[in-house]
């Protein structure tokens, strides 16, 4: 790694500072009804100080354990995602005149320059899979490149993992690999309370170059290690990717569908806080004159009835073929489409699902009773 | 003096067309001509390839192409009325714009059909979005063997382009076969599912390419009686039919399995989505 150096915690401030300086807008972890939620901040005090946040399936509790850290908590209900591809947005709006001339104006794109501060591995993973869906197919999402082109990136590694977090298993985390612009370390010892910083782009190491830093030493880079170490081996949730394409693929009509349909309640809270999840809809609507229309892009779920509804009836009516389609789509669809998982191991879909289901365990079931072996056992 | 028309491919925002003609097929059906309004227009089609058509204030849906004229940009679009949006294109009054985007998918393999013989089989609503299949065959008859349509509705009244289908069963070179699941007394066609037109239809199988479009169901047992006559099954093409939002693979409605119907399809050959179709609620 090239040229880590450190800075003391005051220095962060001059680091957010210097980003608003070159036109960026703050994005960052604040707390906000009760959980981290990533939102406009101003300088460091907005950062949530020593909160933690315990969370097991279907549960979710900020804490207060985190002594004078900034970054002692883990992922929340939200995600990068809603800044880079909008819950709600306006595609364009269309006029018809007396004559019934139709005019359509697209939407301006968003000018403004977002900093995120504090993406973990797993989030910036997201990113980069959000950024195949929008920008590397044959249709460019041009509101998404517009935001994605200005935003820089201020990664944070974690030094601590929540129950629901499986990111090693799936090789995102917890250490922040590349994507960013710059990656900070926080570290609490008798050190001090300081950041390491690495540069992961020109921008970033222009960034760094501009503010008091001294080079990391060894007992920096050390910390450093060690607390991503920790945040690894305190993850005991895994799921086995392994073939996963096609034991999924094979396993279209296993019973645990069934099983997981009786417990999933189909409404869409793990599609909302998936931060790769990009089904949307559209919503038309007039003014009351009836002269002006708006065409409204919003997120959608597939656990919706509505979102495979074709006259006669939706394709998908059943709760277990609208589990199937997320979790399949997530685990293995994906790959076909998009050359990568759809899943970055975040664990939200885990924590924010109101009857806990959890997708590695649902995975595990199947891949257990996996019905190809049955098969295999048949034949012999 | 008119402005140079400007081709602008397939993306989020329609362009305006003006509704020039607008015929009622059937009850519920009706087939709207449209120009484009202005210098602005949409890119030329290819057999199979559908538009995203906007009613105003109603919203969008996917229709498909029943001819197409590049040169003048002209579009004909056969919509049933059964939704809002359908409702309101189908609605619109001669004169009026509406909005159109595309072209978006994949188009009928032409290009491989050519030296085989074409049999077109669609079901219902099927007719419409391999019309210009017919027309394009028709146009470079010497390109292509025997040419079938064999056709499929659920009562005479339900039947499409009856001026079209008079004409093309009068023509020596091709081959049309009608048939509607139940009739009155005054039907003097064939009663029956379209599948049963297949055992008899003048094409060679070994040198076939198949084009299939109507309810899925009706394509799951049409080329069931295709491969038991002898066609191979990868010279067999479908065309589906999902809920579209976006039509540019980005809206995720349209999944089937890992394929985006609005971009990898909805022209898919069969063999490709085989594997999808027979899952039930897939």
């Amino acid at each position: 790694m090239s040229a880590a150096v450190t800075f003391e915690l005051d220095v962060l401030d001059d680091l957010l500072a210097a980003l608003s300086e070159r036109g960026h807008t703050l994005i960052g972890p604040t707390v906000r009804q009760g959980a981290v939620v990533y939102g406009e901040i101003g300088s460091a005090a907005d950062l949530p100080r020593g909160v933690t946040d315990e969370q097991e399936p279907g549960r979710y509790r900020l804490g207060a354990d985190g002594g004078a850290a900034l970054f002692a908590h883990n992922v929340g209900p939200s995600s990068w995602k809603s800044h880079l591809f909008p819950p709600s947005l306006r595609l364009w709006s269309s006029r018809r005149d007396g004559q019934g001339e139709l005019r359509v104006e697209e939407e301006p794109l968003d000018e403004r320059r977002l900093a995120f501060i504090g993406v973990r591995a797993c989030d910036l993973q997201a990113i980069l899979v959000q950024d195949r869906t929008f920008l590397d197919g044959a249709h460019r999402d041009r509101d998404y490149e517009a935001r994605r082109r200005g935003c820089f990136i201020v990664a944070v590694n974690c030094e601590r993992s929540a129950s629901t977090c499986f990111c090693v298993s799936m090789g995102t985390g917890p250490r922040a690999e590349a994507g960013f612009d710059v990656a900070l370390t926080e570290i609490v010892d008798a050190g001090g309370h300081r950041f390491l910083a690495e540069p992961g782009s020109e921008r970033g190491a222009d960034l760094l170059g501009a503010l008091s830093t001294r080079p990391a030493d060894g007992a920096d880079e050390r910390a450093a290690e060690a607390a991503t170490e920790r945040a690894a081996a305190g993850q005991d949730r895994a799921l086995d990717t392994d073939g996963i394409k096609e034991l999924l693929y094979a396993n279209l009509e296993h019973p645990r569908w069934d099983e997981v349909a009786d417990r999933c309640l189909s409404c869409g809270n793990c599609t909302q806080v998936c931060p790769t999840c990009f089904c949307t809809t559209v919503d038309d609507v007039t003014d009351l004159t009836g002269s002006e229309a708006e065409h409204v892009r919003r997120w959608d779920s597939c656990f919706s009835l509505e979102h495979s509804y074709i006259h006669g009836g939706s394709v998908r009516a059943s709760v277990r073929s609208r589990y199937r389609q997320w979790m399949t789509h997530k685990l293995a669809t994906w790959i076909d489409q998009f050359g990568t998982s759809g899943c970055v191991g975040c664990g939200r879909c885990i924590t924010w699902c109101p009857v806990g289901i959890d997708i590695t365990e649902e995975a595990a079931a199947i891949r257990a009773t996996d019905l190809r072996e049955g098969l295999e056992h048949a034949d012999a | 003096m008119c402005p140079a028309a400007e081709a602008v491919a397939g993306g989020l925002a329609p362009l305006p067309y003006r509704l020039t003609g607008k015929r009622q097929e059937t009850a519920d059906t009706w087939t709207l001509e449209l120009e484009p309004a202005r210098a602005e227009r949409m890119a030329p089609f290819e057999p199979g390839q559908f538009a995203m058509l906007y009613a105003f204030g109603a919203g969008e849906a996917p229709i498909s192409v029943g001819a197409s004229d590049g040169a003048s940009g002209r579009m004909v679009h056969t919509i049933r009325a059964v939704g809002a949006v359908t409702e309101a294109l189908c609605a619109t009054a001669t004169g009026q714009e509406i909005g159109a985007r595309g072209p978006f998918g994949a188009a009928w393999p032409l290009a491989d059909a050519e030296g085989a013989d074409v049999v077109v089989v669609a079901g219902g609503l099927g007719l419409p979005p391999v019309r210009p299949v017919l027309e394009r065959v028709l146009a470079e008859r010497e390109r292509f063997g025997t040419l079938s349509l064999l056709y499929g509705g659920r009562s005479p009244d339900d039947l499409l382009y009856r001026d079209a289908l008079e004409e093309w069963g009068a023509r020596p070179d091709m081959d049309v076969e009608v048939t509607v699941d139940s009739a009155g007394a005054d039907w003097r066609g064939r009663v029956g599912v379209v599948t049963t037109l297949i055992p008899r239809a003048r094409f060679d199988p070994g040198r076939a390419v198949a084009m299939v479009v109507g309810p899925e169901v009706m394509m799951r047992f049409t080329v069931a009686a295709l491969r038991e006559r002898g066609v191979p099954a990868e010279r067999i093409h479908v065309s589906l039919e999902r809920s579209m939002k976006c039509a540019v693979g980005v809206c995720g409605h349209c999944m089937l399995g890992p394929e985006f119907v609005c971009k990898d399809g909805p022209v898919f050959p069969y063999t490709r989505v085989e594997r999808w179709l027979g899952v039930p609620a897939l």
